[in-house]
């Protein structure tokens, strides 16, 4: 007889928005598609009736042995302040500081599993003048460490699985768990900064609806402006890793279709882009961020020369919130 | 007397302690911890103002369109704009959504699941509560979790994704939603209202909404025993004796919800004094956020939201939360869809609240009413949206100034209080729901509203996380991460 792939879920500090990302997971019956999955929740902050002290025991059985913990999802930053002593967050009725919690948890977990950019790296709960000393599981920032340390390897030998995003996309999870609990996922399925590769070896901009203004540079100049966001508003969507636009969110949605900038969620330090998220920052007229793996001098070039062709329908539409222009119709001859 | 740590608590967002003192099988006196810090306030600090609008909705993964709204009409404040119609209306149709989901979950996910304890193994709606509502299991569970999913998809089209959408901005919404896609989201609407009425109230929602007594309401449930998860739930309510478990302080807070155009709310501002039983204006000036009881430096006493400040401080030997406690005119308030209800004079709710004031049951009772009530709204709203015309206007903002935004979210009343100096936040205060709902003591020793509601709850021989204390802690809806954020 198989026994079920077991996932706790725990949450600290984080607003809980990848738990309820989770939720809109794109299936029509949510506990069927764990269960055949062989996968048993063990314990969920939004769903399980264990509560207070039932809850407690399920940690106890963990860490006992009693019950083979497979993957440890960890979702909000870990705080380890103030001073060190983790006193920022204490798991309600124990007494005991979070970060004690993950570090014991960690050690007889078979995967641990950061789910969203504040487990990974620290995220936004890590921003301004970083209040709570808060990090990731294994990263703080972009430098290794963490909380668990550079060194860290979960009982399957694999470092913390960075399920990066803010929130994390629902399928990024789903995708994750199944191929851990499938035995389809091996450290070479992570990039270098521990995301999975299936989502992170992607672009936004790739599937973007705003490509054809990228490609000519027309640009939006408002937020609701159609054209790309790329040059005014922020957008770093050539830059951000993530299946966005292929893979989308809430039925037809990503950020870019919803009118306002990538603010590259996935990466460690986006909470801290060092300028307003809604405007690019610009040397001598040209973005300092320029889309992954294009020359600087390649992108000056290109942009000078797609400007001066852009058709009128495209540079019209760029700065109106509805199409003005309609593409002309062009009957097929044979 | 014994005192038990109850804790950490889940169907509710975040995590939760509560201490209680028992005495003869009730609880005598109960402390609300709200154990984790994560300092908003203090990050927001010396940003551009417009990034409050990345910042603030991360506070919360379930309330964050709420947040967005907060912060955005703050800096609308600030600007002097107010949105054009069609984003008026999306940024009301992208609350609603919310807000609704949100009522569905607690609903569905968070309350009802306690009533297939084993404490309840004899009761006679027993096995029908079990195959409805155990965790991923019972059926009425799994279909409002697909439900859910589908309703939230409405999100995805108006705002790019949820939680944590950019498109709301003090000048309207950065989508347009053209007509094709207005028809799509209508379509989408109908398909929820088709669940609730098949499967919640197994009536249409113009009969909920017709109710105007508590004798309309329970005849309507005598008509068709079992039918539908609300009559179940009333069953329910009946036979536990919910209808007068967890009373409230008896003082409703709302600050409106839903603007039109013309200034004006569907949900009106102001107070409801459960006394009286009486509306009465609000004055946001009269609202003092007290740390007495909080790790924070409570230097100088309660102050204002908008001279407020946060700074953890953690050798106070009377403090045991992280929340402060927000009083008006130093009375402590209940907040929630039951506050929105009674101020905009909706007569079942009246009249079940004159009977048994805020209990278990009405609060539940106010979110089942407001999702009949809103998804009609949301069906007019998008069919008034004119495609073609504008969703955002732009706006400057100043170096300097202050200003207040302020919005229901499902769980109550929110407000952002900010100010600017040199074009950068110079100080960003937040009550949430559940900051006035699950407030500590304030310096004259005084419980806040879950910590009066506890009191005289019964604990049952052997309890250790008793079952009557969750219902009343999940009554409320509460938001940990909003709380303290």
């Amino acid at each position: 007889m198989n026994t079920p792939f077991r996932v706790l879920w725990l949450q600290s500090g984080g607003c809980g928005g990848c738990n309820m990302s989770l939720l809109c997971a794109d299936t029509q019956d949510f506990s069927a598609m764990w269960r055949s999955a062989g996968i048993e929740l063990l314990w969920h902050p939004s769903l399980s009736l264990e509560s207070g002290d039932q809850v407690l025991d399920i940690l106890e059985d963990c860490l006992q042995g009693r019950t083979r913990l497979d993957a440890l999802c960890i979702e909000g930053s870990l705080l380890r302040g103030p001073h060190g002593t983790g006193r920022f967050h204490m798991l309600a009725g124990t007494d005991a500081p979070m970060i004690d919690w993950v570090r014991k948890l960690a050690a007889v977990a078979e995967y641990t599993l950061g789910i969203g950019t504040c487990a990974a790296y620290g995220g936004i709960t890590a921003a301004g003048s970083n209040p709570t000393d808060a990090c990731g599981l294994q990263f703080d920032g972009e430098h290794r460490g963490g909380l668990l340390g550079a060194d860290y390897r979960s009982l399957r030998g694999l470092p913390v699985i960075n399920v990066a995003g803010c929130p994390t996309h629902p399928g990024w999870v789903t995708d994750t768990l199944m191929a851990l609990a499938a035995g389809l996922f091996a450290e070479a399925d992570l990039d270098v900064i521990g995301r999975p590769r299936f989502y992170a070896d992607q672009l936004v901009h790739q599937g973007c609806t705003r490509n054809e203004f990228y490609e000519y540079k027309a640009s939006a100049e408002k937020p609701s402006d159609l054209g790309c966001m790329m040059e005014n508003l922020g957008c770093k969507g050539t830059q951000a890793h993530g299946d966005c636009n292929t893979r989308l969110w809430n039925g037809e949605g990503s950020c870019t279709r919803g009118g306002f900038a990538c603010i590259n969620c996935t990466a460690p330090g986006f909470e801290e882009p060092g300028h307003a998220f809604q405007r690019t920052p610009k040397l001598a007229g040209i973005p300092i961020g320029l889309p992954i793996d294009m020359p600087k001098a390649w992108f000056v070039a290109l942009s000078a020369l797609s400007k001066s062709a852009t058709p009128k329908r495209v540079k019209q539409n760029a700065t109106s919130d509805h199409p003005l222009i309609a593409p002309s119709v062009r009957t097929p001859r044979r | 007397m014994s005192r038990l740590v109850v804790g950490p608590f889940n169907r509710v967002e975040g995590d939760l302690e509560v201490q209680l003192d028992v005495e003869d099988g009730h609880v005598r006196s109960a402390r609300v911890n709200a154990t984790m810090y994560r300092g908003f306030e203090q990050i927001l600090l010396q940003h551009a103002p417009l990034d409050a609008l990345t910042y603030a909705p991360r506070i919360c993964g379930i309330c964050s369109v709420s947040q967005s709204i907060a912060a955005a009409r703050a800096l609308a404040g600030l600007a002097g704009v107010q949105p054009p119609d069609n984003g008026l209306l999306a940024i009301n149709l992208m609350a609603a959504t919310e807000n609704l989901a949100d009522h569905l979950s607690h609903f569905y996910l968070f309350f009802m699941p306690d009533f297939v304890r084993p404490v309840y193994a004899e009761r006679p709606w027993y096995p029908d509560a079990v195959a409805r509502f155990t965790p991923l299991q019972g059926s009425q569970q799994r279909l409002a979790i697909s439900a859910r999913k589908r309703w939230l998809d409405l999100i995805g089209t108006l705002g790019g994704k949820w939680p944590h959408t950019g498109s709301i901005q003090p000048g309207g919404s950065t989508r347009a939603i053209d007509a094709a896609e207005r028809l799509r989201l209508l379509t989408r609407v109908r398909e929820f209202r088709q669940f609730l009425e098949s499967e919640l109230f197994a009536a249409p929602l113009e009969r909920i909404n017709g109710f105007t007594s508590e004798s309309e309401l329970w005849a309507w449930h005598a008509e068709a025993l079992g039918q539908g998860d609300f009559r179940q739930f009333l069953q329910i309510a009946l036979d536990t004796g919910l209808e007068h478990l967890g009373p409230g302080p008896g003082l409703y807070l709302s600050y409106g919800a839903y603007p039109r155009a013309d200034g004006s709310m569907v949900f009106p501002r102001g107070l409801w004094n459960g006394v009286t039983q009486c509306a009465q204006a609000l004055d946001l000036d009269d609202i003092r956020e007290d740390s007495a009881h909080a790790w924070l430096d409570d230097a100088g006493g309660p102050r204002h939201p908008a001279d407020g400040q946060t700074q953890p401080l953690m050798e106070k030997p009377d403090a045991y939360t992280w929340n402060k406690a927000p009083r008006l005119a130093g009375a402590v308030l209940e907040t929630g869809a039951i506050a929105r209800q009674l101020i905009a004079g909706q007569a079942l709710l009246r009249d079940a609240v004159a009977r048994c004031s805020a209990t278990v049951y009405t609060r539940l009772l106010a979110r089942l009413l407001e999702l009949a009530q809103v998804v009609p709204l949301m069906e007019s709203w998008l069919i008034a949206l004119r495609p073609g015309e504008p969703y955002y206007r732009a706006a400057a903002l100043p170096d300097k100034g202050r200003a207040v935004g302020l919005t229901e979210a499902a769980r109550g009343a929110l407000g952002h209080w900010l100010e600017v100096e040199h074009g950068k936040i110079s100080r960003y205060q937040i009550i949430a729901p559940t900051t006035w709902n699950f407030s500590p003591r304030d310096a004259q020793g005084q419980p806040g509203a879950l910590e009066q509601a506890l009191q005289g709850a019964p604990v049952l021989p052997g309890e250790k996380s008793p079952v009557a204390v969750q219902h009343i802690v999940r009554s409320f809806d509460p938001c940990m991460v909003c709380t303290v954020h």
